[in-house]
């Protein structure tokens, strides 16, 4: 059963720039699904359009059954508890604790009251320190954001995104900041994660060769328009041409083999 | 293709270079030349007569036995415009807050909100206090209540506007990323916003406060409140001891407050 359906999906910004156009594709639960693309193809366009930090100008989007291109705010609330988001800058509050930004994580199911003042349940916060034990940052807990490391501060971002108990974790560019050893954990966490709490794993990458090895599933998007849409493993060598619009020979990815 | 060969193009940038540089010195002596003549200004004379001018400060402007006997008195008036100045500063903040959240880029609820309140602070922060002053005595008097109106506008205004680029500058990746966790605008604010530019905010307030402090000086003489019109009334009289001893006492009082400032940065930073 799919859990994400795009319809004809079109997002124009300012009246002209065409993100996407006629974006079609489904997700089902429990898949992980990597979209790649080259920069300003789209991507965190499509991401985006799913916890609606953008909105969409054409098409419909389904998610757990529920049409969101239309919501009232109270439902809008409800859709963004159930997706998680990581980012490329991970998007922490620098100046607060590791802790209190993973707590973060459960804004969405508080009251506004509870939340705004961060009053968060004894249950809140052992589920907390069990998931930044899990992710090996139990020592870091009360470190202040800032003093990380990139890798590290991508996990405090796991970590808030698994603190919202989401159906689907939507990543944008997760490792594009980080060096081959970071971005290894940080890609082994995402595909345990997967498997063992059946999140459904929507990722943008740059990165080829780490699409193929981590996703069931690849989406290539080219100029706002999916070009291909399918397995992981079958992907031809062809097509990452075609995707990143350039010639044999001229890919970082072909010097690797 | 990479030797560097000095063509035609590049010589041009280095001529038009040295053009710019020559008209741009030759355009600002002339403005000086004109102004002095517009204006009958010597540089000569007002540099000659700067020896005279320290001279007669050493010679007049020192406190005698007389004015300390008036220390405790200038001590009570210093004392009631730095406490006005840091009230006027805080409250001045906590309005400033809330209208950066409308003025942000990032908070605001509509971009035409935001417009209106950066366009408001501009005014409030660009009529200069002094001339807040001299407006609001025709509705309040010769009052306090003049002098921290006056100070409260420009310091609105200058607040509000350093707020909201504090707020842009520091909060927009972590505003998108609470919203994204379906966290409400008033959990982004008390979560996000204010964790990330409360401490670059106090700073602001902090320098406020410094120069409020001094501000407040010029606008006393104006209001008859406070140091300012202490120091007005004896150099009125004559008595230039104790009005050397009222600056002496103000700017100590800036330098005791810039100083506990900055270790107060220090410890929040």
């Amino acid at each position: 059963m799919p859990i994400l359906e795009f319809r004809n999906v079109s997002k124009t910004y300012d009246q002209k720039t065409m993100a996407i156009q006629n974006v079609t594709f489904s997700v089902n639960e429990g898949e992980f699904v990597s979209i790649i693309g080259p920069s300003g193809s789209g991507k965190s366009t499509i991401l985006r359009c799913v916890n609606r930090l953008v909105d969409a100008t054409q098409g419909v989007i389904v998610l757990d059954g529920q049409d969101i291109t239309r919501l009232s705010k109270k439902e809008l609330r409800g859709i963004r508890t159930k997706t998680g988001m990581i980012f490329q800058h991970y998007n922490l509050v620098n100046r607060l604790s590791v802790i209190e930004n993973v707590l973060h994580g459960r804004l969405g199911h508080k009251s506004t009251l509870s939340g705004a003042v961060g009053l968060y349940t004894e249950a809140e916060k052992e589920k907390a320190f069990a998931i930044l034990t899990k992710l090996g940052l139990q020592d870091q807990a009360y470190k202040r954001c800032d003093e990380l490391s990139g890798g590290q501060k991508q996990r405090v971002g796991i970590a808030r995104a698994i603190m919202q108990e989401p159906r689907v974790i939507l990543c944008d560019e997760p490792i594009a900041s980080l060096d081959p050893s970071a971005s290894k954990i940080i890609m082994d966490h995402l595909a345990d994660i997967n498997k063992t709490m059946k999140i459904t794993c929507i990722v943008n990458l740059h990165q080829v060769d780490v699409a193929i090895k981590y996703s069931q599933r690849i989406i290539g998007l080219t100029g706002g328009s999916i070009v291909y849409d399918g397995p992981a493993d079958a992907l031809p060598q062809s097509m990452i041409y075609e995707i990143y619009q350039s010639n044999r020979g001229e890919l970082i990815t072909d010097v690797q083999g | 293709m990479f030797k560097a060969k000095p063509g035609r193009a590049q010589e041009s940038v280095f001529a038009r270079r040295k053009r710019v540089y020559t008209l741009t010195l030759l355009g600002v002596i002339g403005f000086y030349l004109l102004a002095s003549l517009v204006t009958q200004f010597s540089a000569k004379d007002g540099i000659s007569a700067l020896p005279r001018a320290f001279s007669w400060i050493v010679g007049n402007l020192v406190p005698t036995e007389k004015a300390l006997r008036r220390l405790p008195n200038i001590l009570q008036k210093l004392m009631e415009t730095t406490l006005l100045s840091i009230s006027v500063t805080v409250v001045a903040g906590l309005f400033a807050f809330f209208f950066s959240l409308l003025g942000s880029k990032t908070t605001g609820a509509h971009r035409w909100i935001g417009r209106l309140v950066r366009i408001a602070a501009a005014f409030f922060r660009n009529v200069p206090d002094v001339v807040w002053a001299m407006l609001l005595l025709f509705s309040f008097g010769q009052n306090i209540l003049t002098g921290f109106f006056a100070l409260f506008f420009t310091t609105f205004g200058m607040l509000t506007r350093t707020f909201i680029e504090t707020i842009d500058e520091v909060s927009a990746a972590c505003t998108e990323a609470l919203s994204a966790t379906g966290a409400t605008y008033l959990q982004t604010v008390f979560q996000a916003i204010i964790p990330s530019s409360i401490s670059e905010m106090l700073t602001w307030v902090l320098f406020m406060i410094e120069t409020n402090i001094r501000s407040s000086t010029l606008i006393g003489m104006l209001t008859a409140t406070g140091i300012g019109y202490l120091f007005d009334l004896y150099y009125k009289r004559l008595d230039y001891g104790s009005a050397s001893l009222v600056v002496l006492c103000i700017v100590l009082t800036v330098i005791l407050i810039e100083t506990l400032s900055t270790r107060i940065r220090k410890v929040i930073l």
